[in-house]
């Protein structure tokens, strides 16, 4: 929102409007999700694509909040997708394959590791904490391998099998239900996240991100406040793995390697950090890229990769995003002075 | 016994390619605090200048070394002043992704020139068998691997320790601000450690095909390594760095000949045990 | 008499023996204050003399490496600074620290809400806490930042910023508040309305400010401390010290110069 427009709605209605303005939907999110649901309509032959994109998206939206509006920068995050990954499958090979019950537990699971783990990450900054986070990765890539007996080791997990959604609704190779269920979960846990963005600890959150050596001269415990959005974060990490497990049919290491944690950095940054939407329009436009450019060796991916990466860093540092908002701003300055006269205070 | 002599051998050489390699980071770090993820695409770099001078050129093995540690230089020159210097301030965040794209680059383009597969090597003979003392063979190779290294391990702690360009490095690495407003320049001081920094790692990269390999991945699967090494031996810490190395070289040398399984966790578990016991290195100070 | 024995005894915040070095820099040495309930008081000193270090300390942000640091009659040299603001110390920068992109309400509103110790609700949006957000824009108000509550903190004047800076420490409720040079760097024709702030103080507070703009400290201090190379030199009232030759020759300058402001 502009400053204007927030000028009258406090001077008009007081405090609690421009707060309630800031939470809003706008009709540009409306028009987004609806034309989510464009690939059932326009592109049917893509969906199994459709709900690869959902999936990364839910991904990104988990270290969007860590990342993005918490400012912890993890090299790692890979290992709770991974590990949300392996218990759904691991549950399914043992004999329940039913998708929703799945997807509950290997939340739980990435949530107790993501809870765990986050006492370690919220007592350290800058290198270090890069380090501690890509060393927790490594490690559990390792130990994964290592205990090959559960997780297939090197050549995956064999013999997932996910049931029928609600009894009734069949995977199968159009992609149908796999984009339905992975559209669902995303929207549902956007919907969460949006909510946890407008609530007193999103403020924290930012508050932690903009200055967190002042958190604590205001009361606040930065540690606390960052063990309870990792352990969120891991959460939603371990359903998107989960999502992965169950519509594929397959787990194999690579759900947990430093590829997968860089590739989710790359999306994030790509769309745009600290915007909710940043990440879900960074995973789509790199899985739809990789998708046409999948002919190509995977040398010429990883060029065009990380000559992305660059040039992103280098002049789109806000993302995609962060780049149209810029551009949107620009425009609005160069409105008639009489238009933008009338509508200051 | 000798089983653990030849294991001790064998860590010490492979901790001595490490330091090598990750010295310049470390010192960089320590001064201008910018995270360099492509340390080790400049080990890369000058592990396939050096291949390609002897197996398309001939030349003999030692003369490729200066080469590569000249290229390596050069590179990290010209990159530095493309792109480090715009980010010296920008955080870790966009340090991180910067380097990580131009590792991506530089593995897609090794992988493009020269293909996916293990670069062949073929050391003089002079250079190969072993050396048979009290009944242990010690690689040829190796022990004038640990020569060389140890030679320049010295020359660097005498430059370090006794010359005013080395004083002057230590004074940028313990307070960067204090030392502009001795009258110190610091970004010159930094562009020409940055180049010796990244040159020894090439020639780290060009000592290392022999014992370790070189293909693309070399750059990533390296970078881990060296990064242990740099956190916990400690930001801008010569001797840090060379702790460090050894211990990592001989850790996990030891768990490559006892527990082969599970070595690699053992690593990443002591090295996070330490981080978290020292967060700013055994020997780092920030 | 017994009344004044009763209101000598409420001492608000004291440090016994507090010692910090840093190698072989000492930066506090057998640091003993007492300050009495709802006093004003400053401290002043020439740079380096330790003074913003010993509110790290106090504070929590820096550990001592002896004495104790009592807030009333409890003892809170273990505790965690965010613990501290709790107990209602709590303290301003001199150099603005504050949220860049939050807008004045927000950060306001964020230190209501971490003093109620609602923050960490992640499940009801902030909308909904409307009492909170209230105080926020009252405080606001007190200090003449409401018309630009809304404005991100980057884009306030420097003078508003230092004001949200004392804002925010208002913001916790505290017995007791430590202001490190709230005027620092606030222009002449700012500094009237930051002034009123302070003399506004509520009068249950006791105040600690650091300053090196004697007419601040004249105005607003019943008592003033004097630090150097990190031990207290001496304390008394205004007069007193105005009149101690060491504290002169040490800090204060010419003596032609009367009461002026010493940069």
């Amino acid at each position: 929102m502009s400053s204007d427009t927030l000028a009258i709605a406090a001077t008009n209605a007081g405090p609690h409007a421009v707060l309630q303005a800031e939470a809003r939907w706008r009709w540009s999110e409306i028009a987004f999700w609806l034309a989510t649901l464009l690939p059932f309509v326009l592109t049917p032959d893509y969906l199994v694509l459709a709900s690869q994109v959902a999936i990364a998206a839910l991904f990104v939206l988990s270290l969007d909040l860590i990342l993005g509006f918490s400012g912890i920068v993890s090299l790692g995050h890979a290992a709770y997708f991974g590990f949300g990954a392996y218990t759904a499958g691991v549950v399914s090979v043992h004999g329940w394959g039913e998708p929703l019950s799945g997807l509950a537990i290997a939340g739980a699971a990435s949530g107790i590791l993501g809870y765990i783990t986050s006492f370690i990450i919220a007592r350290f900054r800058h290198l270090a904490l890069i380090m501690i986070t890509l060393g927790l990765g490594l490690l559990l890539q390792e130990a994964a391998n290592a205990a090959s007996w559960l997780t297939g080791g090197f050549d995956g997990l064999q013999g997932i099998h996910t049931w029928k959604l609600f009894g009734r609704i069949e995977f199968d190779l159009y992609g149908y239900a796999a984009y339905s269920y992975a559209l669902a979960v995303l929207f549902i846990v956007f919907l969460a996240a949006r909510r946890i963005i407008h609530s007193p600890f999103g403020l924290a959150l930012r508050g932690i991100r903009e200055n967190g050596a002042r958190m604590p001269a205001i009361g606040a415990s930065t540690d606390a406040h960052i063990r309870t959005i990792y352990t969120i974060a891991a959460v939603i990490a371990g359903l998107a793995g989960a999502l992965l497990a169950q519509t594929t049919e397959t787990v194999s290491l690579e759900a947990l390697g430093f590829q997968r944690s860089a590739d989710v950095l790359v999306m994030l940054i790509l769309g745009g950090t600290g915007r909710l939407y940043g990440g879900l329009i960074g995973a789509a436009v790199y899985m739809v890229a990789r998708d046409q450019f999948s002919g190509l060796n995977p040398q010429f991916w990883y060029f065009w990769i990380g000559l992305l990466l660059i040039g992103v860093v280098m002049f789109l540092p806000a993302g995609i995003l962060g780049g149209l908002a810029s551009l949107a701003e620009r425009v609005a300055a160069l409105l008639p002075r009489k238009a933008r006269r009338a509508s200051a205070p | 016994m000798l089983s653990v002599l030849g294991m001790l051998f064998d860590g010490v050489a492979y901790g001595m390619l490490l330091f090598l390699m990750s010295v310049g980071l470390s010192v960089t770090l320590g001064m201008m605090n910018f995270v360099n993820l492509a340390h080790c695409s400049f080990a890369m770099l000058g592990g396939y200048v050096a291949v390609t001078l002897m197996n398309d050129a001939g030349w003999p093995f030692f003369a490729t070394l200066p080469v590569a540690f000249v290229a390596a230089a050069a590179a990290s020159v010209l990159l530095e002043r493309v792109f480090f210097r715009r980010f010296y301030r920008a955080g870790e965040l966009a340090q991180c992704l910067l380097t990580i794209g131009i590792v991506f680059v530089s593995i897609a383009a090794a992988a493009y020139i020269y293909g996916t597969d293990q670069q062949p090597v073929h050391l003089p003979s002079y250079l190969q068998g072993s050396l048979h003392v009290a009944g242990l063979g010690f690689a040829v190779y190796r022990l004038v691997l640990i020569g060389i290294a140890l030679a320049i391990t010295i020359l660097l702690v005498v430059t370090v320790e006794a010359t005013r360009f080395g004083a002057q490095v230590r004074a940028a690495v313990n307070n960067q601000r204090m030392a502009r407003g001795l009258g110190i320049d610091v970004d010159t001081l930094f562009a020409i450690t940055f180049a010796l920094g990244s040159g020894l790692a090439g020639l780290g990269g060009a000592l290392a095909i022999a014992m370790l390999g070189l293909d693309p991945s070399f750059a990533l699967t390296y970078l881990i390594y060296v990064l242990i090494v740099v956190s916990v031996g400690g930001l801008g810490s010569i001797t840090g760095s060379f702790a460090a190395a050894m211990l990592l070289g001989v850790a996990d040398m030891a768990g490559k000949y006892y527990i082969p399984a599970f070595g690699s966790i053992l690593i990443y578990v002591v090295m996070l045990a330490m981080i978290m016991w020292r967060p700013t290195g055994l020997f780092g100070r920030r | 008499m017994s009344m004044a024995g009763a209101a000598a005894a409420a001492t608000a915040l004291s440090t016994r023996g507090v010692n910090k070095r840093f190698g072989s820099l000492v930066v506090a040495a057998d640091v003993e204050l007492d300050l009495p309930a709802g006093v004003r008081y400053a401290l002043i000193g020439p740079n380096g003399a330790g003074k913003t270090t010993l509110i790290n300390l106090i504070t929590g942000m820096l550990r001592p490496d002896g004495g104790r640091i009592l807030l009333g009659a409890d003892d809170i040299t273990a505790l965690p600074p965010d613990q501290r603001v709790h107990r209602g110390l709590v303290r301003t920068y001199q150099i603005n620290s504050l949220f860049p992109h939050l807008s004045a309400l927000e950060s306001v509103t964020l230190a209501v809400c971490e003093r109620r110790a609602v923050a960490g609700t992640w499940w009801r949006p902030l909308t909904a806490y409307r009492d909170e957000v209230d105080e926020a824009y009252a405080i606001l108000g007190t200090l003449n930042l409401a018309a630009v509550s809304h404005r991100p903190t980057r884009e306030l004047a420097y003078g508003q910023q230092r004001l949200l800076e004392i804002a925010l420490a208002l913001a916790a409720r505290p017995k007791v508040l430590l202001l490190d040079e709230p005027a620092a760097g606030v222009p002449r024709d700012e500094s009237n309305e930051l002034f009123a702030a302070i003399a506004g103080l509520s009068r249950d507070i006791t105040v600690l400010f650091i300053e090196h703009d004697m007419e601040l400290v004249f105005r607003f201090a019943s008592r003033i401390i004097v630090m150097v190379g990190g031990r207290v030199l001496t304390e008394g009232t205004p007069a007193e010290i105005a009149a101690d030759e060491r504290v002169r020759a040490v800090y204060l300058g010419e003596r032609k110069r009367g009461v002026g402001s010493v940069r």
